[in-house]
């Protein structure tokens, strides 16, 4: 419980409509999509910098953990309040304040809806590529803040690589800038990439500016169906080979296959065990002889089926298919872990072969799917929470599959963050070392640790 | 499904496993931006309501009613979590343990009596400039549009000197072999847009049909389900019951999508009898469709100077699927130059009794359909449900924009040559 008095203090600087201590808001900023639940204390939703400043300098005299908070739509628990207190809400700053076109950059604050920015650049010719799963909902801030990615990064990379400058407030409540507009700048530490995948520990971002492409006269979808994962995997191997980066290069392994053929009723033939969605864009003549080459290529590697989009509509019909892939899920058990491990794009189908021997040994339903490409794989551990037993069974399948993207030169996270969930298992990827100079750049800016605690580090 | 308690709901309230994905697709998130508005937030609240978290109080009550109903989230939610339902039935406790608003006191008493609900329609007209004062003391628009509401700068239709139903005969004989077709004609087209049921009536009565308006037939209950007040549900469900089981008519046509909605979907949870006959319940358009009108259509002499049409999904058709029929409808009019509006699928924002409590959201949520009927360059905007028209003739005269707003089956009606 706050004290009264730092309740009426939030109130003056934010106006007391933006500052809720009821049970039922409490309540709603509890949660984040990894079903945890932490009630914070108070919820504000601020307006602009000056505000998160003077709420920042508060929190830091009075020992208020402060947890900002975008569209709470996040995997890994990156905005839950774990420690009570504010959870700072950032949806009300959600202006686009400025598109470019003479110098391909866009500024924004951080509550613009990731897909309603995508529309804005579009309708002037533009494009910002980072297409996280959830960017018809979620903000730019947090993808900021977790360094976001999605199916296109095979292609046109994550969000830092789009982030040109920040206006940040700094835990003790200074309003900086980082970065710039400019294409190049080396003036001091690149605080901006710091800043993002920072999970929101070493800063609330105020103001981004953003890094625009021309948008791609057009694309092509095509969904490829295999008779195995090596043949899949082959096929993504073959084609990075020829020198061609499709935009997307998304999989789904067998066991995938299955849930959406008995959820959804698509007829998928039997003998198709993987299926690679792969899309390309750019020049009209280019992605046709593109898309050519790559069916050249991949024919030999077992291919069972294939569709190519004529139009938008049938390229919206292979994405459903891709989209239906997590509600399926829910046919098989009602409860899934989410774990998105990133290997070097060769060793997906080793990969997947591992985290299959891992389903079998501790018996629990493991399906693989996700972006090939670059070889980031959404490995779902499917369990019901409610039966004994399970979540150990869970917890040591997890640890498993971790230890096996790390001995293949991976990482235990390719975008979806550490937060709390992923806290205890750091030390499997960090060495000591790296993990106390990350500590000590927390500690020299957060000196009293009131900015998101108790995410990425166990203390 | 009035008797379902928030209780029944616990499975589902436990799917919802708080992606945030309604976030994307909730019109009143859209405006206010706070999770306790957006399905999610909702969800959480029931269940801590369940958990003895939090109370059946003002706030509870408060936060249950900022919804649309309009269903765009369950349509879009990966688990397919039904938050419109588990606000019914949250709106259902909250009426049981408090009792229905004042409002709702006097539509629960004129919709189980179709007489006074009738009289108050022909006092109403007798004073048609100043309408609501006389009309039906609660009828669903009763509930739709009370007083206060109506006072404000808003443009409403007149009421009827003579509701639909009490002008034609209840059996209107076609061609023997045709089908016959129940007319469902809903609140609206009975008091306020008569107009849409003549043209229902010139359209099927061109096509052959057998049409069956029965007059004991009442209010789809939706406007009351909205509310919370499941014993006027249940009641009107039995009415319209009885109205219908006297024949038994091939379709039970709606011209209203939130009758439709009403009819086809809720109507059907009280019962057997009651499943049966709302199998029957079918769109209009997606009917004309299937009686293969619209080849009719294109066979009509071409025009020379179409007028330009875009058009606007009910969020209650649209959420059944049912995009394709209205727009293949005007396109096939030789006197429709049919333009796609960008953000159709909007919902205008008028969600049953959602406007009466939360008229500034309302208005806010409407005004984003403007840019893009301004944009479309159309000159008339035509929807399918009497409820989204009379909200977007106010959008648009609130924008200052020339648009006018017409029921596709005016625009039909028009065309089509009269039956020989």
């Amino acid at each position: 419980m706050l004290q009264p008095r730092i309740v009426e203090i939030l109130k003056d600087i934010v106006g007391k409509e933006n500052v809720s201590t009821d049970k039922s808001d409490l309540i709603c900023y509890s949660y984040d999509a990894t079903q945890q639940k932490f009630l914070p204390d108070a919820v504000v939703h601020p307006g602009n910098a000056q505000e998160i400043s003077l709420i920042l300098k508060m929190a830091n005299s009075e020992g208020i953990p402060v947890f900002p908070r975008g569209a709470g739509s996040g995997f890994s628990g990156g905005s839950l309040p774990v420690r009570g207190g504010i959870s700072l809400v950032t949806t009300r700053m959600d202006r686009i304040l400025r598109i470019d076109e003479d110098n391909l950059v866009a500024e924004v604050e951080p509550g613009v809806v990731t897909e309603q920015f995508q529309q804005a650049v579009e309708k002037v010719g533009l494009f910002y590529p980072p297409d996280p799963a959830s960017l018809k909902f979620s903000t730019l801030g947090g993808n900021v803040a977790e360094c976001a990615g999605g199916p296109r990064c095979v292609k046109y990379g994550v969000t830092k690589d789009y982030i040109l400058g920040l206006e940040v407030v700094t835990p003790k409540g200074d309003i900086i800038r980082t970065g710039g507009e400019t294409m190049k700048g080396v003036v001091g530490y690149d605080l901006t990439k710091l800043m993002c995948g920072s999970e929101g520990t070493l800063g609330v971002i105020t103001k981004i500016i953003i890094k625009l492409l021309p948008k791609p006269e057009a694309k092509k979808t095509m969904l490829v169906l295999f008779n195995s994962i090596d043949g899949a995997a082959q096929g993504v191997s073959a084609i990075t080979r020829a020198k061609i980066i499709p935009t997307t290069l998304e999989f789904m392994d067998s066991s995938t296959l299955e849930c959406v053929r008995q959820a959804t009723g698509l007829k998928i033939p039997e003998a198709a065990k993987a299926v690679l969605i792969i899309e390309v864009d750019g020049d009209r003549d280019l992605i046709e002889r593109q898309s050519e080459r790559i069916l050249e290529i991949i024919q030999p590697l077992g291919v069972v089926e294939t569709q190519v989009a004529r139009t938008p509509a049938e390229s919206e019909d292979i994405w459903k298919v891709r989209r239906s892939v997590s509600p399926s899920l829910r046919k098989v058990n009602p409860d899934k872990f989410n774990e998105d491990i990133c290997v070097p794009r060769s060793r997906v189908p080793d990969m997947i072969r591992a985290v299959e021997k891992i389903g079998q040994r501790h018996q629990i339903p493991i399906v693989s799917f996700g972006h090939a490409g670059d070889g980031n794989i959404h490995v779902n551990i499917l369990i019901d929470r409610s039966a004994p037993g399970e979540m150990e069974k869970a917890d040591h399948a997890i640890k498993e599959v971790f230890a096996e993207a790390l001995s293949m030169g991976g990482t235990m996270s390719g975008e979806h963050g550490v937060g709390n969930t992923k806290a205890p298992y750091i030390s499997m990827e960090l060495d000591p070392a790296a993990t106390e100079y990350m500590k000590a750049v927390k500690r020299a800016l957060d000196p009293k640790n009131i900015l998101n605690p108790g995410k990425i580090f166990l203390e | 499904m009035s008797s379902k308690k928030l209780k029944d709901f616990e499975e589902q309230i436990r799917q919802c496993v708080k992606c945030g994905t309604c976030q994307a697709y909730c019109p009143v998130f859209g405006e206010q931006k706070r999770e306790s508005v957006v399905a999610r937030g909702k969800i959480a609240l029931a269940q801590a309501l369940l958990d003895g978290d939090v109370e059946l109080d003002r706030r509870f009550a408060g936060d249950m009613s900022q919804c649309l109903l309009c269903g765009s989230c369950v349509d879009k939610c990966p688990n397919l979590v039904p938050a419109d339902e588990i606000v019914m039935a949250a709106r259902r406790e909250i009426t049981e343990k408090h009792g229905p608003t004042s409002f709702g006191r006097s539509l629960s008493l004129a919709l189980k009596n179709p007489s006074l609900m009738k009289w108050g329609a022909r006092g109403a007209s007798l004073f048609s400039p100043i309408l609501f004062k006389k009309v039906p003391e609660g009828s669903g628009l009763r509930l739709r549009f009370p007083a206060p509401y109506v006072t404000r700068d808003r443009i409403i239709p007149e009421i009827a000197s003579r509701p639909f139903r009490d002008r034609h005969p209840e059996f209107i004989p076609g061609e023997k072999d045709k089908p016959l077709v129940a007319f469902f004609t809903g609140c609206m087209i009975h008091f306020m847009y008569p107009q849409i049921g003549e043209s229902v009536l010139a359209i099927l009565r061109r096509m052959g049909m057998n049409i069956w308006i029965p007059s004991e037939q009442g209010c789809c209950g939706l406007p009351a389900i909205s509310a919370g007040d499941g014993a006027t549900v249940e009641e009107l469900a039995d009415r319209n019951l009885a109205a219908f089981e006297k024949r038994e008519p091939d379709v039970i046509l709606t011209a209203c999508a939130s009758c439709h909605a009403g009819m086809s979907r809720h109507f059907a949870e009280f019962g057997e009898r009651q499943k049966e006959l709302a199998k029957k319940v079918t769109d209009i358009h997606v009917f004309l469709e299937r009686e293969g009108l619209i080849e009719e259509l294109k066979n009509l002499p071409a025009k020379t100077d179409p007028v330009r049409v875009a058009y606007h999904d009910p969020c209650h058709l649209r959420t059944q699927g049912i995009t394709k029929e209205p727009r293949a409808l005007l396109r096939a009019l030789p006197g429709v130059d049919y333009i796609e509006m960008e953000g159709a699928d909007r919902c205008c924002g008028l969600g049953g009794t959602f406007s009466v409590y939360h008229y500034e959201t309302s208005k806010k949520i409407g005004a984003r359909k403007a840019p893009g009927i301004e944009a479309s360059g159309a000159e008339l905007v035509a929807t399918a449900c009497p409820g989204c028209m009379m909200q977007l003739q106010d959008i648009i005269n609130q924008a200052g924009l020339p648009q006018k707003v017409v029921h596709i089956l005016d625009l039909i009606a028009k065309e089509l040559p009269e039956h020989s």
